[in-house]
């Protein structure tokens, strides 16, 4: 662990900072960067802590005059920071892979040169892990997908995708949590609801948590 | 209560944020020009954090259906009470019944892009995660999580003045707290981590040109046009927070502020961030306008944020010079 190079502490104005490990994205880093946001929290000028992709964007409840003790205080604490076990639930998300609500299954499929049933069964044959939220309310940041079936993201980004949208970009997958823009690949769609602010917490799904798709229907 | 008399869906609830919601992917909203809200709610001896209608269309009209003393602030156009036409950043009384206009800014003076319309009390919405902000992504929060359309009816809190009559007002802060550099209005700005993966020229260009908000602007972000700034290597970064002013470099090479509305994660490269102190800047530079961006230390930011604090302690102490005849809070 003393070899790793030293984390980038870089400045997001006098908001927050930003908190980067180096090296290849991991669950265990991801592990780690759960337990430094919770002891984070804890901190006095720090309001938020919120985990990113292997990374931590400290939000400060009033920035502190001198950053130099802060940052001391963060690389002690990430030397110090063990994996928080990865005892959340696991969540069964039917799924209805393409068709109207798949539009893009078939870029997937020309793409990668697998036939639909291949790419649909990879796709839910892993339990991927939540790593974050962010994006958008109750948006998941999940790990885990089969390297096989990573398709680029689009050319040119859909300008709305509806709620529920499960989708490939890059060597990730997600399930966006209400209507937006979006530069990925849908290629099905769940019925689950992701946020409810009548709910607290109004996510349903939290970092620890995992994801597994079933396949509802397969529609060619 | 006051009813909506403009078909104007731009037009939101907002108070100065939401914070706390972050990790739930909650981004935090908000007045674009937080000092306009902050002030407009110590002319009326609200909390400085109680929502206002923030109005970004005009004319914009509202009738009061009870006495009601409200202030509006930042920018727009001339503000018509009934007859009576109030100065810009003031605070007046409306009788039951009044109509209250906020006109289109005249051609080729210099203005602010929104207005802050706020009540004695607050506008009365029920907070939704710690905040009356509306959220439109997520679509609640504010007035039935939306823009506000004609026929709405907004209640005032109780706190406040209430029904006092008032009629004075503050010289606005684009007179008092100015930034400009080189004859246009500037914004200051702390390099952010991909800062150094710009080419050299790119990094002077960046604090040297000019930038002009593209009409693709709005409460999510401001698109910039100005010189092409090249990365050295461009990087897809993993995804990870960031707050309202960070300034994103797509590939492209052309810059996009994230303003109030933006999604509290990204990946693009960010060659810095407007200072909290100054976002209220851009929040009135109208589209079409140009500006500079001013490289700042961690302390000139602090110490900005800190003149700030004290433009609004001496709005507080105007505010009770003025309503100590009037019994005080």
């Amino acid at each position: 662990m003393t070899t790793e190079p030293a984390p980038l502490i870089t400045l997001l104005g006098t908001t927050a900072l930003l908190f980067e490990p180096a090296g290849e994205t991991t669950l265990s880093t991801q592990q780690r960067i759960w337990a430094l946001a919770r002891e984070a929290l804890a901190w006095p000028e720090i309001r938020e802590a919120v985990p990113g992709m292997n990374n931590l964007m400290l939000a400060f409840a009033c920035p502190p005059r001198s950053l130099a003790p802060l940052e001391t205080r963060l690389h002690a604490a990430w030397q110090a920071a063990a994996p928080l076990p990865l005892d959340g639930r696991v969540i069964d998300l039917p799924v209805v892979y393409g068709g109207e609500r798949g539009p893009h299954l078939a870029d997937v499929v020309s793409h990668t040169g697998l036939g639909v049933d291949e790419i649909v069964e990879r796709h839910a044959g892993a339990l991927y892990p939540v790593y974050a939220i962010g994006s958008h309310p109750g948006y998941c940041y999940l790990g885990g997908m089969d390297a096989r079936i990573a398709t680029p993201r689009r050319q040119v980004p859909v300008l709305s995708i509806p709620g529920g949208s499960v989708s490939i970009g890059g060597a990730q997958t997600g399930v966006s949590a209400s209507a937006g823009p979006s530069g990925w690949n849908t290629i099905g769609a769940t019925t689950a609801r992701f946020f409810d602010v009548a709910q607290h917490p109004p996510t349903l799904l939290h970092p620890g948590d995992s994801i597994r798709f079933r396949i509802e229907k397969v529609i060619r | 209560m006051i009813e909506i008399l403009s078909e104007s869906a731009l037009a939101t609830v907002q108070d100065l944020g939401r914070l706390g919601a972050l990790s739930w992917g909650v981004g935090v909203s908000g007045a674009m020009d937080p000092l306009a809200l902050e002030a407009g709610n110590l002319l009326l001896g609200n909390a400085p954090d109680a929502a206002a209608i923030e109005v970004q269309i005009f004319p914009f009209q509202v009738r009061f259906d009870a006495a009601c003393a409200f202030a509006v602030t930042g920018g727009g156009g001339p503000v018509r009470l009934g007859e009576r036409e109030l100065p810009p950043w003031w605070c007046g009384m409306a009788a039951a019944g009044e109509v209250l206009r906020l006109g289109v800014p005249k051609r080729g003076t210099t203005h602010g892009s929104r207005a802050y319309l706020c009540l004695a009390g607050g506008v009365d919405v029920p907070p939704v995660l710690n905040s009356r902000s509306t959220q439109l992504r997520g679509a609640f929060g504010g007035h039935e999580g939306r823009g506000l359309r004609r026929g709405d009816r907004l209640a005032a809190g109780t706190l406040g003045w209430g029904a006092r009559p008032l009629w004075f007002g503050i010289v606005p802060p684009s007179l008092t707290l100015p930034c400009e550099r080189d004859g246009l209005p500037a914004v200051r700005v702390l390099p952010a981590a991909e800062y150094d993966s710009f080419t050299p020229a790119s990094q002077q260009a960046f604090w040297a040109e000019p930038w002009t908000i593209t009409p693709q602007s709005d409460r999510y972000g401001y698109r910039l046009s100005g010189p092409v700034l090249e990365a050295i290597a461009f990087r897809e970064l993993r995804s990870h927070g960031i707050v309202p002013g960070v300034i994103q470099v797509p590939r492209g090479g052309q810059p996009i502020v994230q303003m109030r509305d933006a999604q509290p994660s990204g990946g693009y490269p960010k060659i810095g961030t407007v200072i909290d102190a100054d976002l209220w800047r851009l929040g009135q530079a109208p589209i079409g306008s140009r500006f500079r961006f001013i490289e700042a230390s961690w302390d000139e930011a602090l110490a900005a944020a800190d003149e700030t604090r004290r433009w609004l302690a001496s709005i507080e102490r105007l505010v009770g010079l003025h309503t100590l005849g009037t019994g005080g809070r």
